[in-house]
């Protein structure tokens, strides 16, 4: 096919929104969606959701979004390719047959994709990128994931519906690609080009002013009825990123600038499993509102090895705080700070005191400067193995209210419960993908 | 003559992770403001001002065709989102640290 591709994302992450994800089906005439819901802790998570609940492990709002988005993608031909499978495709899959045939569609095609899940093949010698070995990590192994890619996708992209755990992001955007134009899979300069487009889609509205507007410097207009991105893409590898007019939000060569190294290191070798793409003399062109085009991606040959993330039990989070209101705020949440340490003193444990409003996120960075706020909340946090630690903490925050300094309210605790996380390489001998066939 | 600007009045920034590094793209509105970030903003620079919270290397990557600067800072998020203790623990509000340096930009270049 030479026939320009018009492919949109319709969530960049888990909990992404899902109404202008209607909208952009509706209205936008594509033949491809795609929905990126998996983070690294996300499918962590949602491993051990699996172990407790077999029927569990996939995204939770999959219902919701199927829900709402098939019967417009079959109305519209539109496919939907997307990784809310997580840590359990195959049930994803079921649910979405299950939903299909509630709604009255027939014969929807699904394509379920596995063998992403590596974690047989992890033994205590596997080496870390991080540095040292699986037997050096203190913590039960919980997962491990391989990113797999347009290769591994390649055969279910006949499907109204494609459904995976684990694969590289860019791939959602570069196997579609691929199976429209008949691209060969060592085709490096055009598979860049699909990756490039799947880079640019993959977060969602980052690329249509979310995640960008600063009052006064970098205005977006209608932010609150921000529109998901759509990409169309032509037979020679160019492509123009746009939105739906009716939606709010803005595609400018600013708002595609920050997305174009968004997670990026080097940006000449942008490494996925499909290609090493080249984003280092990109060209951008604003060719008409809300739309630009790309130019310029170069590719070499994929990597040796896939990347595979590999997650570990870290015990708890703990978090609590209290906050401080009017004359003297922060004084009254400095001492709070003060007495809180020396009562948590002799805590076996690294414990982090912040004054929010004061100084908390860029703490580590400098000193605040010199203020008067008139809100300041002290926030305690702690990561332990040791419930007793986590108590202790949360104990010990709650009870300042009446030991500590005066109008101190709005006490409120976590414990969460907490995954590490590290990347290792795996052989892609070792990852035998799987595609299961599923009809409503 | 030059005159000491804040890189928020002459680009923006957007940051991101990937393990415990920290990415942040800046994006300059003009040539001058590239150019003298370019040859200001030295991985040195960057490290000393950003405190704490470097630990190990800075690398800058140039993208000058669209007036970029991709640093990439090594061990910056204090262990990564994983086991950071700060509220932030992507680094999210990273961009806006780096945007609050100052440069010094020629008297004749436009703001």
């Amino acid at each position: 096919m030479t026939r320009t591709y018009r492919i949109g994302c319709g969530a960049g992450f888990s909990s992404d929104r899902l109404p202008p994800a209607v909208d952009l089906v509706e209205q936008g005439e594509l033949d491809c969606l795609i929905l990126e819901c998996i983070g690294e802790r996300t499918l962590a998570f949602a491993q051990r959701d699996r172990r407790r609940d077999p029927n569990a492990g996939y995204n939770p709002y999959l219902e919701r979004r199927m829900q709402a988005l098939l019967p417009v993608a079959r109305a519209a031909s539109t496919k939907i390719v997307t990784n809310m499978g997580v840590a359990n495709p195959l049930a994803a899959g079921e649910k979405t047959a299950q939903i299909a045939k509630s709604l009255g569609i027939d014969d929807l095609r699904i394509a379920v994709l596995t063998g992403d899940d590596v974690t047989a093949s992890i033994t205590h010698d596997t080496a870390l990128w991080e540095g040292g070995t699986v037997a050096s990590i203190d913590g039960e192994l919980i997962s491990a994931n391989a990113y797999l890619g347009a290769e591994a996708m390649a055969d279910a992209m006949a499907a109204d519906v494609v459904i995976t755990g684990r694969v590289a992001d860019p791939s959602l955007v570069v196997a579609p690609l691929a199976q429209h134009f008949g691209w060969a899979l060592n085709d490096w300069p055009i598979l860049a080009a699909g990756t490039l487009a799947g880079h640019l889609l993959e977060c969602g509205m980052q690329v249509t002013g979310g995640y960008f507007a600063d009052p006064g410097y970098k205005d977006v207009p209608d932010l609150a009825n921000c529109g998901y991105p759509l990409i169309e893409f032509d037979a020679t590898g160019s492509m123009q990123i746009t939105k739906l007019a009716s939606a709010g939000g803005l595609v400018n060569l600013a708002t595609v600038k920050e997305q174009l190294l968004y997670e990026v290191h080097d940006p000449a070798a942008y490494l996925t499993p499909d290609v090493t793409a080249n984003f280092a003399a990109v060209e951008m062109t604003e060719t008409g509102p809300n739309r630009v085009q790309l130019d310029g991606v170069t590719g070499a040959p994929r990597p040796g090895m896939l990347k595979a993330t590999v997650g570990f039990d870290g015990g708890f989070l703990a978090e609590a705080g209290v906050s401080y209101a009017g004359p003297g705020a922060a004084a009254r949440a400095e001492l709070a700070r003060t007495i809180l340490k020396e009562r948590l003193h002799g805590l076996n444990a690294k414990i982090r005191f912040d004054l929010i409003g004061v100084d908390s996120l860029h703490a580590t960075a400098k000193v605040a400067a010199d203020s008067n706020p008139q809100d300041v909340r002290l926030r305690t946090a702690v990561r332990t193995r040791d419930p007793e630690i986590a108590e202790q903490v949360l104990w010990e925050t709650e009870a300042i209210l009446c030991c500590g300094p005066a109008g101190g309210g709005g006490f409120r605790r976590s414990l969460t419960p907490s995954i590490v996380t590290y990347s290792t390489s795996i052989d892609r001998t070792a990852v035998k993908p799987e595609i299961t066939w599923i009809t409503s | 003559m030059s005159r000491t600007v804040r890189l928020r009045d002459i680009a923006h920034a957007r940051s991101g992770d990937k393990g415990n590094d920290s990415n942040i793209s800046v994006w300059f509105a003009d040539q001058a403001g590239f150019d003298a970030a370019r040859a200001q903003l030295t991985p040195e620079l960057i490290k000393q001002e950003l405190g704490g919270l470097v630990l190990g290397s800075v690398e800058i990557y140039p993208l000058p065709q669209l007036l970029g600067l991709n640093i990439v800072l090594r061990d910056a998020l204090e262990g990564g989102v994983n086991s950071s203790l700060n509220l932030d623990g992507h680094g999210k509000s990273w961009s806006f640290l780096l945007l609050g340096l100052s440069i010094e930009l020629s008297a004749a270049a436009p703001a």
